[in-house]
């Protein structure tokens, strides 16, 4: 939203344990500790808890997950719900669709914005000053606004109902160009040194771009990748918008779609399939959570 | 015009990756530049032409127009599809649920943010598994997440059976006139709070210690201390995240159709849940443009507001 403000910049943390201690006792400093240990862990049940109950209520049969008392522990889990979800249902079909298109999206942006950043941060050519604030004006729109003239564009190509939209609209459209402003923002940090180095063994732009930026840029090129495969991942109206055969879903529309024929939800069945959309992710966050906390900070600006 | 051989071109600034061309003459580095810059924004900027300009200059022609879905004939309407927005019986309600849940979503969401990354700040072991905890929500899908809470929010669900534990008989969420946005602003609030902490954590930590250790001699305390030194030095962060915050609480879809679908009495019904409802339930691009425009005028003026306001409330930026 705000182009040129703070938070723009790399967000970096440090751990606060880590800091210089003052010397000197505070006053009360013996309640400090256990009190500020009570108000996290409070505060985070309502972060933690819904994952939690999302996964132990999924692996409940279909007359207890609604039951009183409430069941915290799954005692005889039913792991056959996942069964059903894959067998009664497209998902893994689904499944393999977002993915398939998450990857590609991710990768078509990786090279359309470090193109289109190093260009706007290294090469001084003609219409770079104007250019760069119209097309970084993209961020502003809500896809929302856009979808109604892009729906009939992608109808009149005969393309609904397949997976085009979801791929190249994302690569070249609106959601690339926060791409492109984290690329440029990192470009314009390279010592000119480097490149003048690499000219003088004879590269050309291209080989600057390929052989001396790029492989600098693998932090700025992680963070990219995170937030737009994520944004691939949950993207919600626009497949609600292109699609219409089920098989063509992608994950989070399939979600919803676990009613029976009355309508009311088959809900261990239909958290069984959340949980199989939310446990990889968590699992590569957990694993790499810096990159993802620093890189989802300074760039997915979604309130 | 100069021949086209194989041999690279001498000289210091000689490029390998134009195509084939003669000797340093007519491929200036300046040249050489134009040619390469435009090459390299070229997807973007085609991109940009094709999926953003033109839409956006469409979706305003589209709102002047009616089109009729099943002979797909278009009409010049004038104004029509505007008029009928500010007749429509559903706008004051949806006014009222889009400025409700906006002002709710920030209020909430920023002072838990601050609150959190203030605790994350204080010197203490372990606050990494905290951030962690408190970020986890912001990678977890959305309709994943809100899922998970319309089946907590049900009736029966497991914030009533819990609470009916403790002897509290709790309200229907999702149904009831007021509970149903309350209930959609928390869904809301802890998915992505984190990001709104992390920003903050990251501004208490560029505070200097040298000005709290000042204020602390001068006999400030805590509460003091924050409000007088540290807030006004996060305020570039507080400005940013309030404008963020806004311009994502206006862009809440898959949330409410998930869990009321603009109900009860489109007390959850905000602009752009009404906006698909328009265009895509109802098939009515024309008014549907029309909704859409309305919605890209606001952040706009959002965005105009902004500006304004960075010079004059924000007291420090590097």
């Amino acid at each position: 939203m705000s182009l040129e403000t703070a938070a723009r910049r790399p967000v970096t943390l440090r751990d606060a344990a880590a800091a210089p201690r003052t010397p000197g006792r505070r006053p009360g400093s013996r309640w400090r500790k256990p009190l500020l240990y009570a108000a996290m862990v409070v505060l985070a049940i309502p972060f933690v808890f819904p994952t939690w109950w999302m996964i132990t209520s999924s692996l409940l049969p279909e007359n207890e997950v609604l039951s009183y008392p409430p069941k915290l522990l799954p005692l005889h889990p039913q792991w056959s719900n996942y069964k059903t979800a894959f067998a009664n249902y497209p998902l893994a079909h689904q499944y393999l669709n977002s993915l398939y298109i998450a990857l590609l999206v991710t990768a078509g942006t990786m090279l359309v914005a470090s193109l289109s950043g190093y260009a706007f941060a290294r090469i001084p050519f003609p219409g770079n000053k104007v250019l760069f604030p119209l097309i970084l004006s993209g961020l502003l729109i809500p896809t929302e606004v856009t979808v109604i003239p892009l729906f009939k564009m992608v109808d009149r190509l005969g393309l609904t109902n397949t997976h085009w939209p979801l791929i190249v609209i994302p690569i070249l459209g609106a959601p690339s160009v926060l791409g492109t402003f984290v690329m440029r923002q990192f470009f314009l940090a390279i010592p000119d040194e480097l490149e003048d180095a690499g000219r003088m063994d004879g590269l050309g732009r291209f080989g600057l771009y390929f052989r001396v930026a790029l492989p600098l840029a693998r932090p700025a090129l992680a963070s990219v990748a995170i937030f737009t495969f994520l944004n691939s991942w949950n993207m919600y109206l626009e497949p609600l918008v292109y699609e219409t055969d089920k098989r063509n879903y992608t994950l989070p529309v399939a979600l919803t779609q676990y009613t029976d024929a009355y309508g009311s939800h088959l809900w261990n069945i239909q958290l069984a399939a959340s949980v199989t959309t939310v446990v990889p992710v968590l699992v590569v966050f957990i694993a790499a959570q810096r990159h993802f906390v620093e890189g989802l900070a300074q760039t997915g600006l979604k309130g | 015009m100069t021949t086209v051989h194989e041999t690279e071109p001498t000289g210091e600034r000689a490029s390998t990756s134009r195509p084939p061309a003669g000797s340093g003459r007519f491929w200036t580095l300046r040249r050489q530049d134009t040619l390469s810059g435009w090459l390299f924004v070229l997807p973007q900027a085609l991109g940009f032409l094709a999926f953003v300009l033109y839409p956006l200059i469409a979706v305003v022609y589209y709102s002047f127009h009616t089109s009729n879905v099943l002979s797909g004939v278009t009409k010049y309407a004038g104004t029509r599809n505007y008029s009928q927005l500010v007749h429509d019986p559903a706008t004051p309600s949806v006014a009222r649920a889009t400025v409700l849940f906006c002002i709710g979503l920030v209020v909430i969401n920023i002072a838990l943010a601050m609150l959190l990354a203030v605790l994350l700040n204080q010197r203490l072991r372990g606050t990494t598994v905290f951030r962690t905890l408190f970020f986890s929500p912001v990678v977890v899908s959305l309709v994943a997440w809100t899922i998970t809470w319309n089946f907590l929010l049900q009736n029966n669900g497991g914030i009533n059976s819990m609470l009916h534990v403790v002897g509290i008989e709790g309200p229907n969420w999702l149904r009831g006139d007021n509970s149903a946005l309350v209930s959609v602003v928390i869904v809301q609030v802890f998915k992505n709070v984190g990001l709104n902490m992390v920003l903050f954590l990251a501004a208490l930590q560029g505070v200097p210690r040298s000005l709290l250790e000042a204020a602390e001699i001068d006999g400030a305390g805590a509460w003091r201390r924050f409000r007088s030194v540290v807030l006004p030095l996060i305020s570039p962060t507080t400005l940013l995240t309030t404008i963020v915050t806004i311009s994502g609480s206006l862009q809440v879809f898959a949330q409410i159709q998930i869990l009321t679908e603009g109900g009860p009495n489109n007390r959850t019904n905000v602009l752009v849940y009404f906006f698909y409802q328009q265009a895509f339930d109802n098939h009515d691009f024309g008014y549907g443009s029309a909704v859409a425009v309305v919605l890209f005028a606001i952040i706009l003026v959002l965005t105009l507001v902004q500006w304004r306001l960075r010079k004059k409330w924000v007291f420090y930026e590097s």
